[in-house]
C-alpha cells in the first residue's frame, strides 16, 4: 500500500514537471518577448526589465526560477490586465468555477447512479430505454451546446430561469446541469453495467432467499458493491467536468477561472494562459491522485499493488 | 419385451428386396453445406441485423457526400454576402428567387453552403487527427507490447505521465500559441495527445496475441521483429482499433467545436461546425436557428458514430454485448 502509493505521488510529480516544463516553453516558443510594445524602449531600459524578471538569465535557470514562483503562487503578471498578478486573478476566479464544478459533479454522481440503478433493476422496460437514451445523447451533445439549449428554452422561451450571472441559487441551475450532463451519461452508464453484474452474484441471491426486501436487497447489498467502478471513473470525471467549465462560465457569464482562460486565449495573454493552464493542471492530477488513493481504503478487496504477485 | 418382439415380426412382412443399400454419397458428406465465411464477413453479417448501427451508417455516408459535394454544386461561396438578406430564417426565399435552405447569418452569407463547407473542415480535421492517433498509437503500442520487458516499462511509462495530463489543456496551450490558426494546427494539437489510448490498446491486445503458435511459427521462420508486429500482430488488432477509431472520430469532432467555440478554432472566412456553432451562440437570443442548425449538426454526426462503434464492437466481439 505505501510503496502504491508512493508510486502514484511520484507519477504525480513527473507529470506535473512534464505539464509545468511544456508549459514553460510553449511560452518560450512564442515570437518576441513581453516587453516588446508598440513603443521602443531604450536598450537600459529592457535590460533593467529583463534582469527584473529574470529574463537575462539562461533557460533552464528561468524555468526553475518560474516553477520556484509558481510553487509559491506567483505566475508572474498578466499582460491583458494591466498590472494585476496572475495569482490574484485565480484567487478571485478559482471559487465560482470551484463551486460550479462541484455542484455538477454531485449532481452528475446521484443522477448517474440513481439512472443507472433504476435501468438495471428494471432492466429492459422503458426506464432502461430511456436511461440508456440518456446516456447516447449524453456523449453525444458537448455540454456548450447543451447549455445554450436550455438557455433558449427555459430562460428565453420560458422565462423560468436566468439566463446568465451567478448570483442566486437559481442562477446556478442551468449551468450545473449542462455542466454535468454528459458526465450523467458516463456514470449511468457504467453503473447500469456495474450492477447488472452484481445483481447476478450469488450474495444476492442469498439476500433473496433470506427474504429481505427488494429495496433493501438493492440499496444495502447491491448499490453498495456496484458503486465501486463509478467510483475509478470519478477522477476524470472530475477532470472533465472542470475542462468544461471553460465553455460553460463563457456562455452563462460567470466570472470563474474558465472565464478567465478564456479570455486570456482571446487576448493572447500568455501568462494568463500558462498560469491557469498549470493551476488546473496541477488541480486535476491532485484530484485524480486523491481518488484513486480512496478508492484503496474505500474497498478492501482492491489489491493496489496489481497483480504481480 | 414380448411387445418389441411382436413388432419385429410385423416387420418381416415388409420384404428387404424393397430396400437397397446406397452408402455415404461421397461428394456429398464431403460437401461443405454452408459457404465458409470469415471473421469480416461473419461481423458484417451481425452488424447487418443491428438496424441502428446502419442508420448511423447511413447517416455518416450522408454527411461525408453532402459535404463533397454541396460546396462545389452551390451557387453561393461561402464568403458571398447578400447584405440586403441578414439573418434570414431557414427557407429563405430572397426576391430574386434566390433560396436559402438554412437561411443565412449576420453578414448575409448563405447557411446552407457555410454548413457543409464547416463539415469539410470539422470532419477533415477529425479524420486525419485520428488517422494520425492511429499510425502513432499501433506502432508505438505494436513496439511496447511486442519487445516487453524495460523497454515496455518505460514506454508504458510515458504513456502514463502523458496520461496524467488534461489533453485538453494541452491542445489550448498547443493551439494557441501556434502563430496559424487552421486547420494543420488543430490537427497537430489533437494529435499530439490522442495516441496515448490507441498505444494502450494495441499493447493489450498484442501481449494477448505474441504468446500465440502463429506468431512462434513466424519467429521460427525467420521473421524479423518489425515484420513480426507489421505484418502478424497489428492486422489481428484490427478488429479492435476499428471500434476504437470509430468512437474516437466523435471525440475529436467534439475538440474541434470545443476549441472553436472558446476562439480557437480556424479563422474567418473559413467555417467549422465549431465556428459556426460560436458565431450562432452570439445570436441565438434574436435567431436561434443560426445556432442550432450547426449544433444539430455536431451532434447528429457523434451520435451517428457513436452508435455505429457500439454496432462495431458488438458485431466484432459478440461476448462484449451488453
Amino acid at each position: 500500500m505505501a510503496k502504491y502509493i508512493a508510486k502514484r505521488i511520484g507519477y504525480a510529480i513527473v507529470t506535473l514537471f512534464v505539464l509545468s516544463l511544456l508549459t514553460f516553453f510553449m511560452m518560450r516558443a512564442l515570437p518576441g518577448d513581453p516587453f516588446i510594445g508598440e513603443r521602443a524602449l531604450p536598450e537600459a531600459t529592457m535590460n533593467a526589465l529583463y534582469a527584473k524578471y529574470g529574463l537575462d538569465k539562461s533557460t533552464w535557470e528561468q524555468f526553475f526560477l518560474y516553477i520556484g514562483n509558481a510553487l509559491h503562487g506567483d505566475f508572474g503578471i498578466s499582460m491583458s490586465f494591466e498590472g494585476r498578478a496572475i495569482s490574484d486573478i485565480i484567487g478571485e476566479a478559482f471559487p465560482y468555477s470551484f463551486d460550479l464544478g462541484i455542484r455538477a459533479l454531485i449532481f452528475a454522481t446521484i443522477m448517474g447512479i440513481l439512472l443507472g440503478t433504476l435501468a438495471a433493476v428494471k432492466r429492459g422496460t422503458a426506464w432502461d430505454t430511456i436511461s440508456m437514451l440518456i446516456a447516447i445523447i449524453g456523449v453525444s451533445i458537448p455540454s456548450f451546446l447543451i447549455g445554450a439549449l436550455l438557455q433558449y428554452i427555459l430562460g428565453v422561451k420560458l422565462k423560468l430561469l436566468p439566463i446568465t450571472g451567478w448570483k442566486s441559487f437559481e442562477h446556478t441551475l442551468l449551468p450545473s446541469f449542462a455542466l454535468s450532463f454528459s458526465s450523467i451519461a458516463t456514470i449511468s452508464r457504467l453503473m447500469r453495467t456495474s450492477m447488472l453484474d452484481v445483481l447476478g452474484q450469488d450474495y444476492i441471491k442469498t439476500a433473496k432467499s433470506k427474504g429481505l426486501s427488494q429495496s433493501k436487497i438493492i440499496w444495502k447489498h447491491a448499490v453498495r458493491n456496484a458503486i465501486m467502478p463509478v467510483i475509478t471513473v470519478l477522477g476524470p470525471i472530475a477532470a472533465g467536468v472542470l475542462t468544461g467549465t471553460f465553455v460553460i462560465e463563457n456562455i452563462f457569464a460567470i466570472p470563474g477561472l474558465g472565464k478567465m482562460f478564456v479570455l486570456g486565449v482571446q487576448q493572447q495573454d500568455y501568462t494568463l494562459i500558462s498560469g491557469t493552464t498549470l493551476f488546473y493542471g496541477a488541480f486535476l492530477i491532485f484530484a485524480c491522485l486523491v481518488v484513486d488513493l480512496l478508492y484503496g481504503l474505500i474497498d478492501p478487496r482492491v489489491k493496489l499493488t496489481g497483480g504481480k504477485e | 419385451m414380448a411387445v418389441i418382439e411382436k413388432e419385429g415380426n410385423t416387420m418381416t412382412s415388409i420384404k428387404k428386396d424393397r430396400f437397397e443399400w446406397v452408402g455415404p454419397n461421397k461428394e456429398k458428406s464431403e460437401g461443405i453445406s454452408r459457404p465458409s465465411i470469415n471473421f469480416w464477413q461473419d461481423a458484417f453479417i451481425r452488424l447487418k441485423k443491428n438496424k441502428a448501427a446502419l442508420v448511423c451508417m447511413g447517416i455518416i455516408v450522408f454527411i461525408l457526400l453532402m459535404a463533397i459535394f454541396v460546396p462545389i454544386f452551390s451557387p453561393y461561396t461561402i464568403s458571398e454576402q447578400h447584405m440586403t438578406h441578414q439573418n434570414k430564417g431557414m427557407f429563405y426565399v430572397a426576391e430574386d428567387g434566390h433560396m436559402h435552405l438554412f437561411g443565412t447569418d449576420q453578414l448575409g452569407r448563405d447557411l446552407f453552403v457555410r454548413i457543409w463547407s464547416g463539415a469539410r473542415i470539422s470532419l477533415t480535421i477529425a479524420f486525419v487527427a485520428v488517422f494520425v492517433n492511429l499510425i502513432v498509437g499501433m506502432i508505438y503500442g505494436g513496439v511496447a507490447g511486442y519487445v516487453g520487458g524495460m523497454t515496455d516499462n518505460i514506454m508504458m511509462r510515458i504513456v502514463e505521465v502523458i496520461n496524467g495530463i488534461p489533453y485538453l489543456m494541452v491542445v489550448i496551450l498547443l493551439t494557441s500559441i501556434m502563430s496559424t490558426r487552421g486547420v494543420a494546427s488543430l490537427i497537430i494539437a489533437y494529435a499530439a495527445t490522442g495516441w496515448t489510448g490507441m498505444a494502450r490498446l494495441v499493447r493489450g491486445q498484442v501481449i494477448q496475441l505474441k504468446e500465440q503458435e502463429f506468431i512462434t511459427a513466424a519467429k521460427l521462420m525467420g521473421a524479423k521483429p518489425m515484420r513480426i508486429i507489421l505484418k502478424h500482430l497489428l492486422p489481428n488488432t484490427l478488429s479492435v482499433v476499428i471500434v476504437n477509431i470509430t468512437l474516437a472520430i466523435p471525440s475529436a469532432i467534439f475538440t474541434e467545436a470545443y476549441l472553436s467555440f472558446i476562439g480557437l478554432g480556424v479563422s474567418q472566412p473559413m467555417a467549422s461546425w465549431g465556428t459556426l456553432a460560436n458565431e450562432g451562440v452570439q445570436q441565438f437570443r434574436i435567431y436561434p436557428h443560426e445556432m442550432f442548425v450547426p449544433a444539430f449538426f455536431i451532434c447528429i454526426t457523434m451520435l451517428a458514430f457513436n452508435l455505429l462503434g457500439d454496432g462495431l464492437r458488438d458485431a466484432f466481439d459478440p461476448r462484449l454485448r451488453r
